[in-house]
């Protein structure tokens, strides 16, 4: 059974078909990147996968239970986190109380526990905490725990971004383009870290738009083109398939250049 | 490190010592002989400490800004009023009640949250509290209508009357705020504060981090109705007597300059707020008239130039782990260095 099974999706934004009867599988301990142009549909499948969007038609199975159309909160609980193409921290939170956000989920407390700090939220705070700071340590981001998240330069956030999304527990963890903006040094440690998850147990879905970034860590590679999946399959495959050379070379000309450069 | 982040660091490392020189004197206030007019308005200090703290959880940690917290407010002092006259019911019993009725009237108010953002909400706030006053003014049976409630009994305690010739009432006024304040830093200090903030700073990432927002925007409506409500039931009391023109926006437009003026999603700026908007207009009395351009302008100019109010800059202080957990990280190695 496969971790995560999109079965013929499909949703429009008034005229404009966005997502168009995509079919994607992730299994586990796998690195699955959705490439595509520009425009493709790539954030909309996230956004419809993370509850943003509900689907016209088709179904999305996660370990073996229907998903789609669920409430953010509930895909979270299932065990589902994402990352964001714009970088959505909460900036004026530190460092540490966006990874505690994270963990929210994983507070068992009640209000009035809060309230009266019983021992249970006393407890649950400090192994939160706790287990919060390794994650910073782990992700490189000891030194900034005490930092307000807006002052972070933009590789760290998105670092940090990405450890609140392992915070939540989640499984299955989905970047939208972790690498983008980033200089060819800061992406290319970025992805030993995504390498590094995968070994920790984590199965990845991550969005790129160039297809380079994405050829030597990824496991199987789907390629969107105007909402429609054009080629799937290993990364040399992928790579050789005319299809996509087409619709890379005639989409969007200079996309391929913009994040290497 | 800028000016600011300096006090705060030598305030932080004397705060047991400040905190303490700051009860005792608030404490030992009475024992200085000010007269009444001077104990009266560290009253009405302290009623709106309450409601801009109230405020504060709506508006300044969860983002959603309510201009209708007047009308918690007036049901607050309405509820604990009829209680005590009606009903015979001691101040301390109306209280509870009051604020409860505050509470649910929170509520209510807050389930709009679930369909409405931004200032769309804003509005109906803004309405709900003129409905407040409409209900109060028409609801002649019950609320006197506009000739208002009068001789309202003092609080007393162990059969003592609460006065302000034995300063009862101040010191219950400041024990209030206290248990308000207390209060408020419990919910702000986990994961229901940061829940709230993170909704303010973004609600659809907050959504994504499984936070039931809903659930938490009316959380917020709850307890700042419930904490208004508190400071009505006092309020009604200390002045013996109420009518619905005691609550009108006014009161809603003056809780939100305080909290703006001193800085909101801070506590701080509450106390800061609340004591400049009422200490400014007693010591120039002859702008009374004008108050209300005044606050006007005060509101303009924060807006431009310091929106994030006086007392209104992100601490600099570190995180607090506390000591237990600081010990455990730094015997694994992982204690974070500061900034
Ligand atoms: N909320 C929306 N309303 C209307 N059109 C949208 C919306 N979201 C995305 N689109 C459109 O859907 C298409 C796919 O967008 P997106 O999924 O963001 O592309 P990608 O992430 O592959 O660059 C684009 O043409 C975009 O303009
Ligand atoms: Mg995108």
């Amino acid at each position: 059974m496969p971790l995560l099974h999109i079965k013929d999706i499909s949703l429009s934004f008034g005229g404009l078909k966005a997502v168009d009867s995509v079919n994607i599988r992730v299994d586990e301990g796998e690195i699955v990147s959705l490439i595509g142009p520009n425009g493709a549909g790539k954030t909309t499948v996230f956004n419809i996968l993370t509850g943003i969007y509900t689907v016209d038609s088709g179904e999305i199975f996660f370990e073996g239970n229907a998903i789609q159309n669920k409430i953010p909160q509930d895909i979270v609980e299932a065990g589902i986190a994402r990352t964001f193409q714009n970088i959505r921290l909460f900036r004026n939170m530190r460092v540490i109380e966006n990874v505690l956000i994270g963990s929210h989920i994983r507070e068992p407390y009640n209000f009035f526990q809060a309230v009266f700090r019983t021992r249970r939220f006393r407890d649950s705070e400090r192994e939160n905490t706790l287990k919060a700071v390794r994650l910073l340590r782990e992700v490189g981001l000891l030194a900034r725990t005490h930092d307000y998240a807006a002052n972070l330069p933009y590789g760290e956030q998105r670092k940090l971004e990405i450890a609140r999304a392992l915070a939540t527990g989640a499984k299955l963890i989905l970047l939208d383009e972790p690498a983008a903006g980033m200089n060819p040094q800061e992406s290319e440690e970025l992805l030993r870290f995504i390498l590094s998850l995968r070994g920790r147990g984590y199965t990845i879905l991550m969005i790129e738009h160039d297809m380079s970034v994405v050829m030597n860590i990824s496991d199987r590679i789907y390629v969107l083109d105007y909402g429609k999946l054009i080629s799937e399959g290993l990364p040399r495959q992928v790579a050789n398939d005319p299809k996509v050379i087409e619709a890379y070379l005639g989409g969007v000309p200079d996309a391929a250049e913009n994040n290497r450069a | 490190m800028d000016i600011t982040g300096r006090l705060e660091r030598f305030f932080s490392q004397r705060r047991i010592f400040f905190f303490a020189v700051v009860i005792a004197l608030l404490a030992a206030l009475p024992a200085f002989g000010f007269s009444r007019y001077i104990m009266r308005i560290c009253i009405v200090i302290s009623i709106y400490s309450m409601l801009t703290l109230a405020l504060n959880l709506v508006a300044g940690y969860t983002g959603q800004l309510s201009m209708g917290n007047g009308g918690f407010y007036a049901i607050g002092a309405y509820t604990a009023t009829l209680l005590m006259i009606n009903a015979g019911l001691s101040f301390w019993s109306s209280l509870v009640v009051a604020a409860a009725f505050a509470g649910i009237s929170g509520f209510l108010l807050g389930l709009p949250t679930l369909r409405l953002k931004g200032s769309y909400l804003t509005i109906v706030t803004l309405g709900f509290g003129e409905i407040v006053r409409m209900i109060l003014m028409n609801w002649d049976t019950v609320t006197n209508g506009t000739l208002g409630v009068r001789n309202i009994p003092l609080p007393s305690l162990f059969g003592v009357s609460l006065s302000f010739t034995n300063h009862g009432l101040y010191y219950l006024a400041l024990v209030l705020t206290a248990l308000v304040s207390v209060f408020c830093a419990l919910v702000i200090n986990s994961k229901v504060g940061r829940a709230f903030i993170a909704i303010r700073e973004d609600e659809i990432a907050a959504q994504m981090m499984g936070i039931k927002t809903v659930r938490y925007k009316v959380l917020a409506f709850v307890l700042s109705a419930t904490i208004s409500g508190i400071a009505g039931a006092f309020y009604a009391p200390m002045v013996g007597y109420i009518d619905p023109n005691s609550f009108t926006f006014d009161i809603s437009s003056q809780i939100i300059s305080m909290a703006i003026l001193g800085g909101l999603g801070t506590m701080r700026g509450m106390y800061f707020g609340a004591a400049a908007l009422i200490v400014f207009p007693e010591v120039s009395r002859f702008l009374m008239d004008y108050r209300f351009v005044i606050y006007g302008l005060i509101l303009v100019l924060m807006m431009r130039f310091r929106p994030q109010g006086l007392l209104g800059w992100r601490t600099r202080l570190p995180y607090r782990f506390g000591k237990v957990l600081e010990r455990q990280l730094a015997a694994e190695g992982s204690l974070p260095p500061l900034l």
